[in-house]
């Protein structure tokens, strides 16, 4: 017995020596297997955050980027992933582009296949653009604009192509229901929407005004896609490219491989920032996500493109070790995790008793159940800071009081009629073990003025469309908090704020990303900022907009998301873009 | 013997074709209990801001507005005869057996399922040999120098092997023996790319020792305790009585006798690993079908699932066929009834 002892003992020390090997931070920071030479910069952490890190201008070698799973679809006409719109501008040019530059150059729309942005007509409701001369697709035949018209026009078919977003859809003229260019091969169906008077130029007829429109035009649905070589489905097997890069071998769900596209005319593209540092790029899909940080970390793998930061052991394991805290950056989203007061449930249909919420809540509570300030910014308001035009306050003073202020909450719940607190439910979704932590935290904190809450996790897959996101199942269970996110889909207003507060998005079916704000005077600022042309006017419109949801304590924000990246040694010519708040994926090389 | 045979076989088939059915009524039925409408099925498959009308056309084009059992009968159908297939432009045709369209990539699952095969085959073929070789080996060794250190020591690697789980010895391995020491292929290398058979076993090492590491334990353990019990029987002690060569009294006597159960053990679990190692394609990113499993799962994605859970129940039907076919050969008494 007592031998039995000693060996299972030698035995167990053996492999928690091993452990302890190979889990011992690298002493060694410079990349061993891709051979490269020291990097002339100085590793430190954020040195990519709002500028460029190693800058270069060297071509060769190959980008080997993968990721834990896989992304909706490589057709640019089909994809709704932030990091997609990254990745695509490499093989797709759309009419205009978010600029490859770092921090809040990232932001900017500039031309890209057009000439110029938009030109606005007829109080926004019309939009014209004119290419440039002398893009070819990587066949060599050249782009015109009735390919850009066939590229929107086949986006709306949602049933061949159901991922990318319905933006066209919702503010094109006219376009009948159920549109398919498979249907109608002479797109007589969008011939009001969309015009095509020459060669070079387009034209975009909407059904209301809107001002952003160029935002609709980066998306990577207007790249343009020759109809007698579109095969829907299957398309994004191999989408002609316009961009630096074309598909050199896909397996879907395997590998895609990425060579030049010789037929790519730098010339043609000034404005965007595109480098095409790397000859090759290479993305490996659905690779578990430890092994990725610990290639990261080993040399053997440039970038994960998801872009969304490290796994979370990951993470703590960067920022307890300074060799690796010099790799890192502390990348801000357009994101903002929060709580919505549903005002359908009672008693947080009287504005005093969510107040109560917001001055109750404990917000470094909140901001713990996201990894403290590594995870993001405590927030005091909707927009997250660098969403363009936003302003950041503070009307209940979360920053000054950041555990909550327990007098202001008291006072107002005598305010609403409920001097000892009240009870109802907290939902989250089931498998975010940080909105668990969230729900948990704001349980512990509301109930030190009597507001009990009681937690109810609900699937992910269906959150929006069965459960919270449907008004009457959320009334019916008594859900007062429902815990969520928010991502922009670019970093304006519009963008990130009107499928969230917009109550006329609401549908009683579900499916809604609008947990329950229902203000009238948000849904008629909205449409006035949708006509107002001028930037800084309607940037001020979007603020008021945050100001008034904030006013009525319709939600209570929680923090403004970041990723932890990763950036090893054998990256060149690497920043954060603002646009897309990771890497920018057409502007950084290798070391050879 | 034959008739046992054929008996098997259309006996196997009709589960294959409960199995499929099991899993329609828990992709379809289940959902409905909670209320879901086909509308409400098909919201999964398409972007985030999609509006009741597109999600109303992804539920017809899928199929989900029509009653389960044609659903199920076009599935069927598919099997046997195949399917047309709408991309939009034009019409493919799937030959048979189509398992239908992945419902999030659009793509043909057979092709899918018969490029990922070979993986798993490969991983799970490999595994098994190094894991009954080492592991019976080691148990045999074990039960002749019972008590000893050899034995002792043996025993309990075995009982580390059982114990760690597979996600914590994969990763390790990878990051020891891949990224430090540079010995062995990186997680998520493909070995079907290998252009020759050195290079493929290379890339298959170290999953390979990390399954065999789990699974030996178990087979050494067991072999151990059947040796044991039969180096005691007196048929052993004649046979050593006889004269016979030591290793002659092992193998012949006592290691045949102790086989039965390990046999059955084998063709289990070798029929579960076929049908995909789930956590080991998973740690090493092994394109199989056990990573496509999770990959189909993850997404909801019906005729992914259905493919991948015809392949499993498939191997394992086979692999208990085998083993039992094996019994007659190894037990004589089997052969006799």
């Amino acid at each position: 017995m007592r031998r039995n002892r000693i060996t299972t003992a030698i035995a167990v020390s053996a492999v928690a020596a091993l452990s302890l090997a190979a889990c011992g931070g690298n002493n060694d920071n410079s990349s061993g297997n891709s051979g490269g030479g020291a990097s002339t910069a100085k590793a430190e952490f954020n040195a990519a955050v709002g500028k460029v890190y190693n800058p270069s201008d060297k071509k060769g070698g190959t980008l080997r980027m993968a990721i834990t799973e896989d992304w909706d679809s490589t057709d640019p006409g089909d994809t709704y992933y932030g990091l997609s719109w990254n990745f695509v501008r490499n093989y797709a040019r759309s009419l205009v582009v978010f600029k490859s530059g770092p921090g809040a150059e990232g932001t900017k729309v500039v031309p890209d296949l057009a000439e110029t942005l938009g030109v606005p007509s007829d109080n926004a409701k019309t939009w014209t653009y004119k290419l440039r001369k002398g893009i070819k697709y990587e066949d060599g035949t050249p782009v015109t604009s009735k390919d850009v018209k066939y590229a929107v026009a086949r986006s709306l078919d949602k049933a061949t192509l159901p991922n990318g977003p319905t933006y066209f859809n919702d503010f094109l003229l006219d376009v009948p229901k159920g549109y398919s260019v498979y249907k109608d091969k002479s797109l007589s169906g969008v011939a009001k929407a969309i015009e095509t008077p020459d060669d070079q130029t387009i034209v975009f007829h909407l059904n209301k005004p809107f001002a952003g429109f160029d935002y609709f035009a980066q998306l990577p649905a207007t790249a343009p896609v020759p109809q007698a070589k579109d095969t829907g489905s299957k398309y994004r097997e191999h989408p002609l490219s316009t961009g630096p890069y074309k598909f050199d071998s896909y397996t879907i769900g395997k590998q895609l491989t990425l060579g030049r596209n010789t037929n790519y005319d730098p010339a043609t593209d000034p404005d965007s920032g595109r480098k095409a540092l790397p000859d090759k790029i290479t993305v490996q899909y659905n690779v578990n996500g430890s092994d990725i940080d610990n290639r990261l970390q080993a040399g053997d793998l440039d970038i994960d493109i998801a872009g969304t930061g490290v796994q979370p052991e990951t993470q703590a394991k960067i920022l307890a070790n300074p060799q690796l805290k010099a790799h890192a950056d502390s990348a801000a989203a357009a994101r903002l995790w929060f709580t919505v007061l549903n005002s359908d449930v009672k008693p947080l249909d009287n504005i005093h008793c969510r107040k109560a919420v917001l001055y109750a809540a404990d917000h470094e509570g909140y901001q713990r159940a996201y990894g403290g300030s590594v995870g993001g910014d405590i927030a005091t308001n909707l927009m997250p800071p660098l969403v363009a035009g936003a302003q950041k306050f503070d009307d209940y003073g979360f920053e000054t009081a950041k555990t909550g202020d327990l007098d202001k909450a008291k006072s107002e719940l005598q305010q609403c009629g409920m001097p000892n607190g009240f009870s109802t439910n907290i939902s989250y979704r089931a498998d975010r073990s940080k909105e668990k932590a969230t729900a948990e935290s704001l349980q512990q904190s509301l109930k030190r003025v009597g507001i009990n809450l009681t937690t109810k996790p609900y699937p992910t897959g269906d959150y929006t469309k069965l459960y919270a996101g449907k008004p009457d199942f959320a009334k019916a269970n008594n859900l007062g908090l429902i815990v969520y996110g928010w991502g922009a889909d670019w970093p304006d207003g519009f963008g990130f704020l009107s499928q969230i507060v917009d109550s006329r998005t609401i549908r009683a079916t579900g499916g809604n990303t609008n947990l329950g704000i229902k203000i009238p005077a948000v849904d008629q600022m909205i449409d006035q900022a949708l006509q107002t042309t001028d930037q800084a006017a309607r940037e001020k419109i979007w603020v008021d907009i945050d100001k008034k949801v904030m006013s009525e304590a319709a939600v209570l924000p929680g923090i403004w998301a970041k990723g932890l990246l990763y950036r090893p040694d054998t990256l060149t010519n690497v920043f954060v873009n603002d646009g897309f708040n990771m890497y920018d994926y057409t502007a950084v090389g290798v070391q050879k | 013997m034959f008739a046992y045979l054929v008996r098997r076989v259309i006996g196997a088939v009709v589960l294959l074709f409960i199995v499929t059915a099991v899993v329609f009524s828990i992709f379809f039925l289940v959902p409905r209990i909670g209320g879901a409408s086909a509308d409400d099925l098909a919201s999964r498959y398409v972007g985030k801001s999609a509006g009741a009308e597109q999600i109303h056309e992804v539920a017809v084009k899928l199929g989900f507005t029509d009653p389960i059992y044609v659903q199920y009968g076009r599935f069927v159908k598919g099997l046997f005869v195949g399917q047309d297939y709408n991309y939009g432009p034009a019409t493919e045709k799937c030959p048979a057996p189509c398992f239908g369209y992945s419902f999030v990539t659009q793509q043909p699952v057979w092709p899918d399922l018969v490029d990922r095969i070979p993986v798993t085959l490969s991983l799970a073929l490999g595994a098994a040999v190094i894991w009954l070789v080492a592991g019976v080996g080691t148990g045999v060794i074990s039960a002749l120098k019972r008590g000893s250190v050899v034995d002792r020591s043996f025993m309990s690697v075995a009982l580390a092997g059982v114990s760690l789980p597979i996600f914590f010895t994969g990763l390790l391995s990878l990051s020891i023996f891949s990224y430090k020491l540079g010995w062995t292929a990186q997680g998520g290398t493909n070995p079907m790319d290998a252009s020759n058979p050195l290079e493929w076993a290379y890339d298959l090492i170290l999953p390979w020792t990390t399954l065999a590491f789990l699974y030996a334990a178990a087979y050494a353990r067991l072999t151990r305790a059947g040796m044991l019990e039969t180096m005691n029987e007196d048929y052993v002690r004649t046979a050593r009585a006889k004269g016979l060569p030591e290793r002659n009294v092992v193998v012949q006597h006592g290691l045949r006798s102790a086989l039965t159960p390990i046999l059955t053990i084998f063709g289990l679990d070798l029929g579960l690993l076929l049908g995909g190692a789930i956590l080991t394609e998973t740690t090493f990113s092994l394109p199989g079908i056990g990573q496509y499993a999770v990959i189909s799962l993850r997404a909801n994605d019906l005729p992914k699932v259905l493919g991948v859970t015809l392949v499993a129940a498939f191997f394992i039907v086979m692999a208990n066929l085998v083993v039992d076919l094996l019994y007659a050969v190894v037990d004589p008494r089997v052969r006799i009834q």
